[in-house]
């Protein structure tokens, strides 16, 4: 069962619609007990990261996110939840989960900010999740981007003004700073890929 | 590189998609859930739902619908008409909007658009100007362009920005429902005015016009209502017209 994390000030519509689409079974985690109950975890985050942290560590669900992420079981993290994996974020000055080295911070870029619309990735090194996507267009709507300590980790970079990385992964932890959700087909299809990949590492995990 | 946006307009009345935003005689259009997946389907990068009725039960019709598309549609949808508070804002979202677009609300109260934003970041927060040619500028409308307000509307695009508005939704009165292309002027002058992207709307009559408002009009994305409805163009067929005219759009 995919577990879709709720703290309260996010739109989980989005993604729980996706889901609903793709027949991907999935409930909603709103405590950390409910999170760690997940064999899958999806992080659709949106808004602000000084609000969004505070709301984890009020419901206690960065403790759970903390234990889930060092489990080997499978985790997407969109936009706001994908930037949460790193250790701070300039946007509120606020620290994060820490899980991956790095910081967020405003992007650098002479174009306009935010950076809202469709944007095509670069799918920079081998990733089991976006290889059949390389070139195509996604949702975008943020000004912050990430900026890993390990460049390893970086799997796609897009360009607005500059390269920025647009898609992490340490599998089975990705980050997508699109919007699979709201990126027609090409995005769900994404989703369908996470949801397989996800089965399959759960089924080993199980086995 | 950031595509250009393509986005269908659906004016919404009693459940209906119709024609005649800022004039009386309404024509219907067809049905707003069947138009929303065809148009996603052909390409549209983007829908607005625009509730013209805005009454206390066109509301909850309006949430009805948004609930609706939301199911079956995954691209953006942006949703306004009569919003005057966050709380309007959050039921909007709660349904399945992406964005909210405040017009009337946020002249009468610019710190509503404040607290949109830090209520739900500037990236759901979408403001609508209306704006209409006076001497060598533009002046704002609101009320379904009914009512003056004498402000400026390129000072007006710049506290917006400053209040934390995500985008601008730009329509020249004096061009919309001409089909003769967008006030490119106007486009212009907000656009190299603010540093959040401009959405042109009001006057595209085919993909001449559009071109024009995203070159140079330096316009963001273009929306545009009676050439999807009437079926003259389909957003593929312009897309392709704007792809050989050298626009980065995405196919």
């Amino acid at each position: 069962m995919i577990g879709v994390i709720d703290y309260g000030t996010g739109n989980l519509a989005s993604v729980t619609n996706a889901l609903d689409y793709l027949e991907a079974p999935w409930r909603l985690a709103r405590s950390s007990s409910e999170l760690l109950a997940s064999d899958t975890l999806v992080f659709p985050g949106v808004g602000a990261a000084g609000p969004a942290m505070a709301r984890l560590r009020a419901t206690g669900l960065d403790q759970g996110l903390h234990e889930f992420l060092r489990s080997g079981r499978p985790y997407l993290g969109i936009c706001l939840g994908m930037q949460l994996l790193f250790q701070s974020s300039a946007e509120d000055d606020s620290s994060c989960l820490s899980y991956f080295p790095g910081q967020v911070g405003r992007m650098a870029t002479s174009e306009k900010l935010p950076h809202v619309g469709w944007n095509t990735i670069d799918v920079s090194r081998s990733s089991s999740l976006l290889e059949p996507w390389n070139g195509k267009y996604f949702y975008f709507t943020h000004s912050y981007v990430v900026q890993p300590a390990e460049p390893e980790v970086i799997c796609a970079v897009t360009d607005h003004g500059g390269a920025f990385v647009s898609a992490v992964a340490q599998e089975p932890i990705f980050g997508v700073q699109f919007h699979p959700e709201r990126s027609g087909r090409d995005g769900l299809q994404l989703l369908a890929r996470f949801c397989r990949l996800a089965e399959e590492k759960v089924r080993t995990l199980a086995g | 590189m950031l595509a250009k946006r393509i986005i269908p307009c659906l004016d919404v009345a009693h459940r209906r998609v119709v024609k005649g935003r800022h004039f009386r005689d309404l024509v219907d259009q067809g049905d707003p859930a069947e138009l929303a997946e065809a148009y996603a389907s052909a390409g549209a990068d983007e829908l607005v739902f625009l509730d013209i009725d805005a009454t206390v039960e066109g509301r909850a019709t309006l949430i009805d619908l948004v609930t609706q598309v939301a199911r079956r549609v995954f691209i953006p949808l942006t949703v306004g008409g009569g919003i005057r508070t966050t709380d309007d804002m959050r039921e909007l979202l709660r349904a399945g909007a992406d964005k909210v677009s405040i017009q009337t609300a946020a002249v009468a109260h610019p710190e509503l658009v404040k607290a949109a934003a830090a209520r739900f970041g500037s990236q759901c927060v979408v403001v609508a100007i209306d704006a209409q040619r006076c001497g060598p500028g533009w002046v704002v409308l609101t009320h379904g362009a009914r009512q003056g307000t004498g402000l400026d509307a390129i000072a007006w695009a710049g506290e917006l920005c400053r209040l934390g508005a995500g985008e601008l939704l730009v329509t020249s009165i004096d061009a919309d429902g001409t089909k003769s292309g967008y006030d490119l002027a106007l486009t212009e002058a907000i656009a190299a005015r603010v540093g959040i992207p401009v959405i042109a709307s009001g006057g595209a009559g085919g993909p001449q016009d559009i071109v024009a408002v995203l070159t140079e009009g330096r316009a963001d994305a273009a929306l545009a209502a009676s050439i999807f409805h009437s079926g003259k163009w389909t957003v593929d067929t312009l897309k392709a017209e704007l792809q050989a005219a050298g626009v980065a759009v995405r196919i």
